[in-house]
């Protein structure tokens, strides 16, 4: 085998940290390389050098036996390596055509070479099965549609190895199982393929040849037909872990109960339609969907955030006129919210003035408007040892925390009140192996005091881990409510995708129009 | 070349990077001065004895300082808040009117009740003038650095036609500028032969009272908050809105004192020319102190004297006395720069 990309002994620091370690790597033509690895293993550094963005200390990269100057992005993309990104990089408001061609024209020409870049989209179309319309806008195309344009954007600039970062992250399973056929396509016409990830049963679906990273070093490296999901976990994590198992139990109480609940569509979201939706007492309800279908919605709306046009929401029993964040903490929700860094804290305030955010006008946090420095000291210490948030003490910026301890910082700050509504947005996001199973713990022994539990994710494997019962949101309404047990990850994804439970599609086909 | 974010910045470059950053700017200027053909040391040490080498100068500097502390903390409150308050020029205006308007001898009062009502009245005029684009910010998101600039300019030709009409001294010989402030609201002297009056304590006062509300109260908290992630202190259950109508009250009222002490402490009467731009300078004061309000104190001084001095200095040699404007934008900027070297290294590539 020839090695179309070679990288030698890549190091790379920030300051005290190393990010990549002497990681060498080759990949062959026609190859699909996984590269695995927990959040903050190395991997985007990784791939940021390659790409141009990052100049490594140490190391070179070689393509086709020539090597690469760093820090040259243009070189790169001249060299045949193309990326498509884990956030989709097109502009919403040009055409798919646009999109493609944008950047690969000279900024002094005055019109555009419309028509040959057509025909050769057409054709690359044609070669790689990647069907979209060149003039549909990108801003009205599905998630997957978008990335078929990023893959073709990649492909338009001759790209012959394609490093797809974090591909399936906005996926359903089944637009998944679409992106991997285009993907063997590829790999069959000749290019090499570069596949970051760390969902394992991805990995050994698609990928030859898998190389696990962790603490920015290469642990593990193995033709993919010879590894199992326990073998690459436990190199990824350096060592055993399983996340908790959720324990029979008997619902009690309704908690949270939302009748007919609508909102109207606001900017850059749709609304809810008549949402219907009850969480009992030692109960957990999964809330799946693709992203953007009305979960911030409805977590708004739990949050307080956001008041309903239509219909009542009731907490504890009693029915919820006027609410506001304030008023529901008070209430006993315990609120995880969707984006950490955006809504759960501020950032560039100390870690105690975020561990008190939500008791800010009560005792003993304060007293006549004054602020108890002692008392807020004392409660933050309290928390970051019983939660274990690993920091240099309450006067840390909280901004520095990894994601795991910020997010058991808000868990400290949900949970230590012991709510009895607990709404867990996305909660495991970007963490890894092992705060994953610190939060389902937290999550899981919060249901078993009597807490009633909403959980919204994207990931249907933690969703049906957890839940007791579950549904599905699309396009702002929510199917009734399912029992985990008797749902498999193939009917949600249908479902995600607007189908009903059975495949028979509401819309014609439109999980399969993204083929 | 890029940017990249120090993970701990070490105290002491904290500390250091504003008092090197105020001599580059020197540095800077002292090109302007060459040009001037002018001797760098002789105009420096002439500003520097202008502005503290007599007992005349340092009062001088002080009576200075003194409206320059008020804006200035009006600006850095509002500005820890994200408001964006441009409109300290036209608050103190408004303050300086009230002030006026009830000073005058519409109201006779003993100098105990008069003096801290007529400051209360102007911070309420200051503040109200502010509450307008703070309210259309948060219904309308109209940007406020718009609206509060603009009002600047509303209010100072209202003051204008005040002056000329309605509020102009008949006893004033033609000239435009209200009635005296009445003996009871006349801020006391702090030293005889001088200018330096009771306002300095009253800006001291309200510099260690921003301090302590920054610091140590609920109000404070939901300040900075507001201002450095609005979305996560709405999360948590602070009232955004209201938390910035209290900002803009807070704000506007210390901009709408700097008045009131200016017109019954320094000048006595009200004229167009009451403030030679206190509220914008105020700006420039916050800035240059990174927002804290004991800074402000430290950079009002400063710019003060920059003031005081290149006035006698341009008296003494053939240098423009606008230097001190140069020197002045020159030291924000070194600031800016040198708290973002703090936050972020260098890198090549």
């Amino acid at each position: 085998m020839t090695a179309v990309l070679r990288l030698e002994n890549i190091t790379k620091r920030f300051g005290s940290l190393v990010a990549n370690d002497g990681v060498s790597l080759s990949l062959a033509r026609g190859e699909v390389l996984a590269l695995l690895g927990e959040n903050g293993a190395g991997k985007t550094t990784l791939m940021n050098i390659l790409f141009g963005h990052y100049v490594a200390d140490e190391g070179r990269v070689e393509v086709e036996g020539e090597a690469l100057p760093s820090g040259a992005p243009h070189a790169a993309i001249a060299a045949g390596i193309g990326m498509v990104h884990q956030h989709f990089t097109l502009a919403d408001n040009l055409t798919v055509l646009d999109n493609i061609v944008l950047g690969t024209e000279s900024l002094w020409r005055p019109f555009q070479k419309s028509k040959a870049a057509r025909a050769r989209l057409q054709e690359m179309s044609m070669e790689f099965g990647l069907t979209v319309d060149p003039d549909a806008k990108v801003g009205d195309l599905s998630v997957g549609e978008r990335q078929r344009v990023e893959i073709l954007k990649a492909l338009y600039r001759d790209a012959r190895i394609l490093i797809m970062d974090e591909p399936t992250a906005v996926l359903t399973p089944q637009e998944t199982e679409i992106l991997f056929e285009t993907l063997r396509r590829l790999v069959a016409r000749g290019l090499s393929i570069i596949f970051i990830s760390h969902k394992l049963n991805e990995i050994l679906a698609i990928s030859d040849r898998v190389m696990v990273l962790r603490r920015g070093k290469i642990v593990h490296e193995m033709p993919t037909a010879g590894a199992d999901r326990h073998i690459l976990a436990e190199a990824m994590v350096g060592e055993k872990v399983t996340r908790p198992k959720a324990e029979a139990m008997e619902a009690g109480a309704p908690v949270l109960t939302l009748q007919g609940v609508s909102l109207r569509p606001s900017s850059g979201g749709p609304g809810l339609s008549a949402v219907d939706l009850e969480v009992c007492a030692h109960e957990i309800l999964g809330i799946a969907g693709v992203s953007g279908n009305g979960q911030v919605q409805l977590a708004e709306l739990v949050s307080g955030l956001r008041r309903p046009d239509g219909g009542s929401l009731s907490l504890f029993g009693e029915k919820l006129s006027d609410p506001s964040p304030e008023k529901v903490v008070r209430l006993g929700v315990g609120r995880i919210p969707e984006d950490r860094h955006a809504e759960g804290v501020i950032g560039e305030m100390a870690i105690w003035e975020n561990m008190i955010s939500e008791d800010l006008r009560a005792a003993p946090i304060s007293n006549k408007g004054l602020i108890d420095h002692k008392a807020a000291r004392a409660r933050t210490e309290e928390q970051i040892a019983r939660f274990d948030v690993r920091c240099p003490g309450p006067d840390g910026e909280t901004r520095l925390l990894s994601g795991g301890n910020m997010q058991k910082l808000i868990l400290a700050r949900a949970l230590s009140r012991e709510p009895g509504l607990v709404l867990a947005n996305q909660p495991a996001r970007g963490l890894d192996e092992g705060a994953i199973a610190y939060v389902h713990g937290q999550l899981l022994e919060a249901r078993k005091r009597g807490a009633g539990v909403l959980l919204i994710t994207e990931d249907l494997e933690e969703l049906l881990a957890l839940s007791d019962r579950v549904a599905v949101i699309y396009h702002g309404q929510l199917s009734a409510p399912m029992e985990a047990k008797s749902v498999t990850p193939r009917e949600l994804g249908l479902m995600m995708a607007g189908h009903d439970s059975k495949g028979h599609g509401a819309e014609s086909d439109s999980g399969g129009a993204a083929a | 070349m890029r940017l990249e974010l120090r993970e701990a910045p070490p105290i002491w470059l904290a500390g250091l990077a504003p008092v090197l950053a105020v001599a580059a700017a020197l540095i800077l200027c002292a090109g302007l001065i060459i040009w001037a053909g002018e001797s760098v040391f002789e105009a420096y040490a002439l500003l520097i004895k202008g502005a503290v080498g007599s007992r005349f100068a340092l009062t001088e500097t002080l009576a200075r300082a003194t409206p320059l502390i008020l804006t200035g903390l009006a600006a850095a409150v509002a500005f820890r808040a994200k408001l964006w308050n441009i409109g300290g020029e036209g608050q103190l205006y408004m303050g300086a009117l009230a002030a006026t308007w009830l000073g005058t001898g519409a109201l006779d009062l003993p100098a105990f009740i008069m003096i801290p009502f007529l400051l209360i009245a102007g911070a309420l005029a200051g503040g109200a003038v502010l509450i307008v684009p703070a309210l259309i910010k948060n219904k309308l998101r109209v940007d406020e650095v718009v609206t509060t600039l603009l009002l600047n300019f509303i209010i100072l030709l209202f003051v204008n036609y005040l002056l000329e009409g309605p509020m102009k001294d008949p006893m004033s010989l033609g000239w435009p500028q209200a009635a005296p402030i009445v003996d009871e609201g006349v801020l006391p002297k702090l030293l005889a032969k001088s200018r330096l009056h009771w306002g300095m304590i009253i800006a001291l006062i309200a510099a260690l009272g921003i301090w302590f509300v920054m610091r140590f109260t609920v109000w404070g908290y939901e300040i900075k908050a507001v201002g450095l992630n609005a979305r996560g202190a709405a999360f948590a259950g602070i009232n955004v809105n209201r938390t910035i109508i209290r900002t803009a009250l807070i704000s506007g009222g210390l901009a709408g004192i700097a008045g009131v002490s200016e017109v019954a402490g320094l000048k006595g009467y009200l004229t167009l020319d009451l403030s030679p731009g206190f509220g914008y300078t105020g700006i420039a004061v916050a800035m240059l102190a990174q927002l804290h309000p004991i800074g402000v104190v430290v950079s009002a001084f400063f710019l003060a004297g920059i003031y005081v001095g290149a006035d006698s200095m341009g008296r003494a040699v053939n240098i423009p006395t606008y230097l001190a404007d140069v020197l002045v934008a020159s030291s924000v900027l070194c600031v800016l720069v040198s708290v973002m070297l703090v936050r972020f290294r260098i890198r090549r590539g």
